[in-house]
């Protein structure tokens, strides 16, 4: 049974197990399709509670230079959306278990058509979807064709959200809620935002469904500081420079980072 | 009806397709634009600069060498944005929008640009203003419009080479965007047109429409009567939608935009969005774009650095589909002669992308009825584009 009822019992069953959630984010076709395929792989071997694959759109304006250049990659392959639920298929022939979350701007979705969109990802077996250019505002026509698909659609909330706009983004999200942990883009830092355990702890009241954070976290430390206060935490960059610097053949190389980020922040 | 709708719909056109992170920033410009828009002292001060420090009103030329040329008794006049402070028609938006950021207390000020106009016109009027001005511009057109640099720095502004994507005026405005997203506290981002989330179409407009309001009541005076046709370019479309929106309730007046067919509509080589694009979400908007079956952006090209844009325009998206705009293209050799024929008729250097409605005026003339009159939006002048110009003449002549 895929879709957002799937994402939030795994995410809650990882949280009563004391089990830390990862959420590892790959771009589709970086370097190239056969090479995601074996990341996946490796990365679901690390046991991720669910996985972000992002499918690349030319101009990507939430993201950081590290994502852009894997998007420059993965285009050169000129990777369709079919090309896309084909890979997404292949993987669930595999790991039927772990949720996967289509991440991509609205554009993509808009010209495959809504509805097709919808229709063609549950046959694939995905989960649901994060579109970061789709404010709530812009979302109707995208939750009326996905009202009875259980496919989770995932908002963001960021730092500058008012407190009405974040309940009204937690009522309309499903699957979890996704915090982007500073303003700014996408990409790894040193140091993490002051004050994001507190304002964390505060959304984590406001929402029934799991609270994700994401944006900028890249090591050890900053999984130890957050994992008290969120449900789950979304890893990006950090793989993606992996990749970048090992190619092909980098599945290994993730799988021990995702491994290494889950032991040392639970012998911590 | 009026246009746009509170969402910032013009038809099914326009929208906010932001990150979450800027959409609480657009919720409060669109409120604090509301009360603006009301604001008389607002306007009153806007007004000011523009008469007293940029040259308004510019003239409305009753070009009777060109008219002429054309034959077929044409009347046609020129509206001579090309005269206004910095040689084209954007210092009337960054004025508006820079006294903007300035009553909401931003200390700094970001754009894009692309082939620099909009860039020189944001620092200046962060210049005047007293405000920090940061212009990001794609790597390749730093190099192509190197002079356009060295003005806006001259004028104290930093520029950024962005080297992401085609390092064209889109990825310019990605960039714009991320700094948005990263310094959406104290920064406000002048956009140079018609373009972009709500309400910036709609800002960009208001402060625009200075150009038909002038040359309703120009004409009127010299003429008595309205035009029968508006021509201008169209890029992102601001000084087309600046001298249509005032005309658009005379539903006898023809309007007309004229976007860039570069090397031919059938190549992959051309910027006309209207004419050969498809519905989609770029830059914040709904709007046509240049895109593939994926809804992969594709480049834009055109002699005409200000036309060489994949999107345009909501509010013109919607003058398409309602029938009230025409949407034309010529290309890049038809400008060419647009600007040479101006040149020598009337001693008026165009700018390239004004070329293109010289151009278009051309072609038509002879199938227009006898005695037309006739308004060409004069966006720019051609200083800027001479080297350039020089360089393909002389190149043709060694072939």
């Amino acid at each position: 049974m895929p879709g957002a009822k799937h994402i939030e019992e795994r995410i809650r069953d990882f949280g009563k197990r004391g089990k830390v959630a990862i959420i590892p984010y790959i771009t589709a076709f970086d370097p190239h399709r056969r090479a995601t395929l074996e990341f996946l792989k490796y990365i679901a071997e690390a046991e991720p509670v669910l996985i972000e694959l992002g499918f690349p759109f030319s101009d990507p304006i939430a993201d950081g230079p590290t994502i852009q250049k894997a998007i420059v990659r993965a285009l050169e392959n000129r990777p369709t959306f079919e090309d896309y639920l084909q890979l997404v298929l292949s993987f669930k022939e595999l790991f039927r278990e772990i949720p996967l979350v289509c991440m991509t701007y609205y554009n993509i979705l808009y010209r495959f058509g809504l509805e097709r969109v919808v229709r063609e990802a549950k046959k694939a077996g995905l989960d649901g979807f994060i579109i970061p250019d789709l404010p709530i505002e812009e979302a109707d026509p995208w939750l009326k064709v996905n009202a009875r698909s259980g496919l989770a659609t995932v908002f963001l909330i960021a730092p500058t959200s008012t407190d009405d706009r974040v309940a009204k983004i937690a009522r309309l999200s499903s699957g979890f809620l996704y915090y982007v942990s500073l303003t700014g883009i996408t990409g790894a830092r040193e140091v993490l935002p002051e004050g994001l355990d507190a304002r964390l702890k505060v959304l984590k009241n406001l929402s029934s469904i799991p609270l994700a954070v994401g944006f900028g976290i890249s090591k050890p430390d900053h999984v130890t500081l957050l994992k008290p206060h969120c449900d789950a935490l979304v890893i990006g960059s950090a793989l993606v420079q992996i990749i970048e610097r090992e190619g092909p053949s980098a599945g290994p190389s993730l799988y021990k980072f995702l491994l290494s980020l889950k032991h040392e922040s639970s012998n911590r | 009806m009026a246009y746009p709708n509170s969402r910032g719909y013009y038809g099914s056109y326009g929208g906010r397709f932001v990150p979450e992170t800027l959409m609480p920033l657009l919720l409060e410009l669109q409120a604090v634009y509301r009360k603006i828009r009301k604001d008389k002292r607002f306007w009153r001060e806007w007004r000011s600069l523009l008469q007293e420090y940029a040259g308004r009103p510019t003239p409305l030329y009753f070009a009777s060498n060109l008219s002429k040329a054309l034959g077929n008794n044409l009347k046609v006049y020129l509206k001579r944005e090309d005269l206004l402070h910095t040689g084209a028609h954007k210092l009337n938006n960054t004025i508006g929008q820079v006294l903007l950021a300035k009553k909401m207390n931003k200390s700094r000020v970001i754009a894009e640009t692309g082939a620099g106009q909009h860039g020189v016109a944001t620092a200046t009027a962060c210049a005047l203003l007293g405000l920090k001005c940061v212009v990001y511009m794609g790597a390749k057109d730093v190099e192509r419009q190197a002079l356009n640099v060295f003005r806006m720095k001259l004028l104290g502004a930093e520029v950024h080479p962005v080297t992401s994507g085609t390092q064209t005026l889109k990825d310019a405005i990605n960039e714009a965007l991320r700094d948005w997203v990263t310094n959406v506290r104290d920064t406000f981002y002048v956009i140079g047109s018609v373009v972009g989330p709500h309400p910036y179409p709609l800002m960009v407009r208001d402060f625009q429409s200075i150009i038909g309001k002038e040359t309703r009541s120009q004409i009127m005076k010299r003429e008595g009567r309205l035009p029968h046709y508006v021509i201008a370019c169209v890029g992102g479309g601001s000084n087309a939608m600046g001298i249509f929106y005032p005309f658009s309730r005379f539903r006898e007046v023809q309007l007309i935009g004229v976007e860039a067919a570069g090397l031919g509509l059938d190549t992959d080589h051309h910027s006309a969005t209207l004419n050969r694009g498809e519905p989609g979400v770029l830059h914040g908007m709904l709007t046509y774009l240049l895109q593939d079956k994926v809804g992969q952006i594709k480049g834009a090209h055109s002699i005409a650095p200000g036309l060489d844009y994949p999107g345009v325009g909501p509010e013109h998206a919607y003058f398409k589909d309602t029938k009230r705009a025409q949407y034309v293209a010529v290309n890049d050799k038809e400008a060419l002669e647009g600007f040479k024929l101006l040149s020598e008729a009337e001693g008026i250097i165009p700018a390239l992308e004004s070329a293109h409605a010289v151009a278009y005026l051309i072609k038509i003339a002879p199938t227009l009825p006898k005695d037309s009159l006739v308004v060409i939006n004069l966006s720019g002048r051609g200083d800027k584009d001479v080297a350039q110009v020089k360089d393909i003449l002389e190149g043709e002549k060694k072939h």
